[in-house]
């Protein structure tokens, strides 16, 4: 459980714009991070958020908005006066330089005495862990440690924000899952606001105490990462956030709170009504995987399906199956795994059931 | 000779006539060598060979002759100052024409790599005719300018393959850190591309000092060392000739081993 950060905004995007010929890279983004936040912009390829990036860290020009960080101005200011450390997608370290001067890089250009330089070094190095290597060349370290060296020297002088680039891309996945965990603790405790882009989405709900997600260079909601995922706010996110199964619906009925939905292939399933009052509207009602659970015979639950196992895929912990249901459509779900109990294989029947407020209805169009 | 092939396997055919052709090419090509040394160290009057004798007269001869003195440090200020320029204006023009981003830059790059594909003849001629007009002939300057045109190709082409390489969002961290655009070139870029600097120099300089034609146009009576050299061959034929070739040819090997050495990773691309 994360949780989430309070305070005043330090980074404020407003209105923010740009195109590229007939493309629309920004369509108006507004965006407040707050202080001390992590904030996750996450997105497919193509959605903007590498441009949303680029503007903030000054490296793309805007065609409308502005950009505040901690109350200035900054949306002409040229990158080097703009106060941002960034860690790029490979790191950009400086090849010919060891890795005490490319963490003194950012002190010497702002000016500062060579005692100070090398105190600050000691301490950003210390931070990552990297204390004693100072005189290596970037090439002569792992791809883990060229990140904390890259890390380093974005938090070296004091920025005002952190800018993450997919960082994490080029690493193995347990490496990558632990440097996730240690960006994420070097973060909270030097309290840096940090924007962070990416387009896995799993190390979004991972990292982040807040998530954007962006599609055609607008944001699509903007919510914990616990929000995002259980009740995304339209169909792209449901779909882009964890597996989901997304039945095409009409609302047949609503009585006490719960709504009947009508789908496909004679498929009726009851939910937590909410705001769904419209009978006959056209809705999607969305189902995560890890919500059905197998019933007993002669069990029942507020919604219920049956179906042939088509496909199973061993998970470790749990087992993911896909379903072909008994009026036709498919059902995706991941049942834990107890040993002894094996595998189903296909062509096994099995009845699941879930209940009403495990679902979560979006607006179909 | 690198001859690669399986040990306990016959060369093929082929393979053996490529070999008897490569040895001949380096033989053809290294054969004048083998005769200009030992001439340059003849104690004839004329050019012989073999020398009947070994002396260092005309050694002598060359460095106490002020005109072969003149025309030598003409042509090293020339090749210098050719350096210098082409190097830098060079490198800038590399710059604009692979990180720049405006109309006509294809055009621009047709231009700084012309000078290699027009005869030098032709080019002569037409600077000739220009610096004519500016009454420019007969100024060692003048032929600065030509020969810093005619090098800047290579600058161009061998800075150029070294920038389109070189992975550009080093500069932009280096911008985000807090450095100039101009202190990024300056402490992140010119330091990588460092080899490719002095390959392109070496062979700015090279150009110049080995350059004829463009010299004899614009020289006037202001020899170069190969004007100089010409000139010796089509009025007397005597050895100090082939002592400047060997010094010439020492010291552009100089210059290549100097080249390789701190000009390691950056070959000219054509």
């Amino acid at each position: 459980m994360v949780e989430p950060a309070t305070g005043s905004a330090d980074l404020e995007l407003s209105g923010l714009i740009r195109r590229f010929g007939t493309v629309t890279a920004l369509a108006g983004v507004d965006l407040a991070v707050r202080a001390g936040e992590l904030l996750t912009i996450l997105g497919p390829s193509g959605s903007g958020k590498t441009t949303l990036l680029k503007a903030v860290a000054g490296f793309e020009m805007l065609d409308a908005g502005d950009i505040r960080l901690k109350g200035r101005d900054i949306t002409l200011a040229p990158p080097a006066r703009r106060n941002i450390g960034m860690v790029f997608q490979n790191y950009a370290l400086f090849p010919h330089m060891d890795v005490a001067a490319n963490v003194a890089f950012p002190l010497e250009m702002r000016g500062m005495a060579k005692a100070a330089i090398a105190e600050k070094v000691a301490w950003a190095l210390q931070t990552v862990d990297l204390a004693g290597y100072g005189a290596r060349l970037p090439r002569q370290l792992s791809g883990g440690q060229q990140q904390r060296v890259a890390l380093a020297r974005a938090v070296v002088f004091d920025p005002g924000l952190l800018l993450l680039d997919e960082p994490f891309g080029a690493l193995d996945r347990k490496l990558r899952e632990q440097m996730q965990l240690e960006v994420k603790r070097l973060q909270r405790r030097l309290g840096l606001t940090t924007l962070f882009v990416t387009h896995d989405q799993e190390e979004a709900l991972i990292l982040s105490d807040r998530i954007a997600v962006m599609k055609s260079g607008q944001i699509e909601q903007l919510g914990t990462p616990e929000e995002i995922y259980a009740r995304p706010a339209n169909r792209f996110v449901a779909d882009f956030i964890g597996e989901s199964n997304l039945f095409r619906c009409r609302v047949s009925a609503v009585a006490d709170g719960m709504a009947t939905l009508t789908g496909e292939g004679g498929l009726t399933l009851r939910i937590v009504a909410g705001t769904l009052t419209a009978i006959g509207s056209e809705i999607g009602a969305l189902l995560r995987p890890e919500r059905p659970r197998i019933l007993v015979p002669g069990e029942t639950a507020g919604n219920m399906a049956e179906g042939e196992v088509v496909e199973a895929v061993y998970l470790g912990e749990s087992v993911k199956y896909a379903l072909r249901l008994v009026g036709g459509g498919s059902l995706l779900v991941r049942l834990p795994f107890k040993a002894g109990h094996g595998m189903l294989s296909p062509g096994q029947r099995l009845r699941l059931g879930w209940d009403p407020a495990d679902m979560h209805a979006v607006p179909w169009s | 000779m690198v001859v690669s092939g399986r040990p306990g396997r016959p060369l093929a055919p082929g393979r053996k006539l490529l070999i008897a052709y490569c040895v001949l090419v380096m033989v053809f090509l290294l054969l004048p060598l083998a005769i200009v040394f030992p001439i340059s160290f003849s104690s004839a009057q004329s050019l012989q060979f073999p020398p009947p004798g070994y002396s260092l007269r005309w050694y002598r001869t060359y460095v106490n002759d002020p005109v072969w003195m003149a025309a030598t440090w003409r042509s090293l200020i020339i090749a210098l100052w050719t350096t210098a320029l082409a190097t830098v204006l060079g490198t800038l023009l590399a710059f604009s024409i692979v990180r720049g981003n405006y109309p006509g830059k294809a055009i621009v790059n047709q231009i700084a790599t012309a000078p290699l594909i027009v005869p030098t003849i032709i080019y002569s001629i037409a600077v000739y005719g220009l610096f004519a007009g500016f009454k420019m002939i007969g100024l060692w300057q003048g032929i600065v300018l030509g020969h810093t045109v005619h090098a800047l190709p290579f600058v161009v082409m061998i800075v150029g393959a070294a920038l389109r390489t070189f992975d550009a969002t080093q500069e932009q961290a280096a911008e985000g850190l807090g450095a100039s655009k101009l202190q990024a070139i300056r402490r992140v870029t010119l330091p990588q591309i460092r080899p490719a600097l002095i390959s392109a120099a070496f062979l700015a300089f090279i150009s110049s000092f080995d350059e004829l034609v463009i010299a004899m146009f614009l020289g006037g009576s202001n020899v170069t060392l190969p004007k100089k050299m010409f000139d010796n061959i089509t009025m007397e034929i005597e050895p100090t000739v082939a002592v400047v070739s060997v010094l010439q040819i020492v010291l552009v090997s100089l210059v290549l081993m100097l080249a390789a050495r701190f000009g390691a990773g950056a070959r000219p691309v054509t």
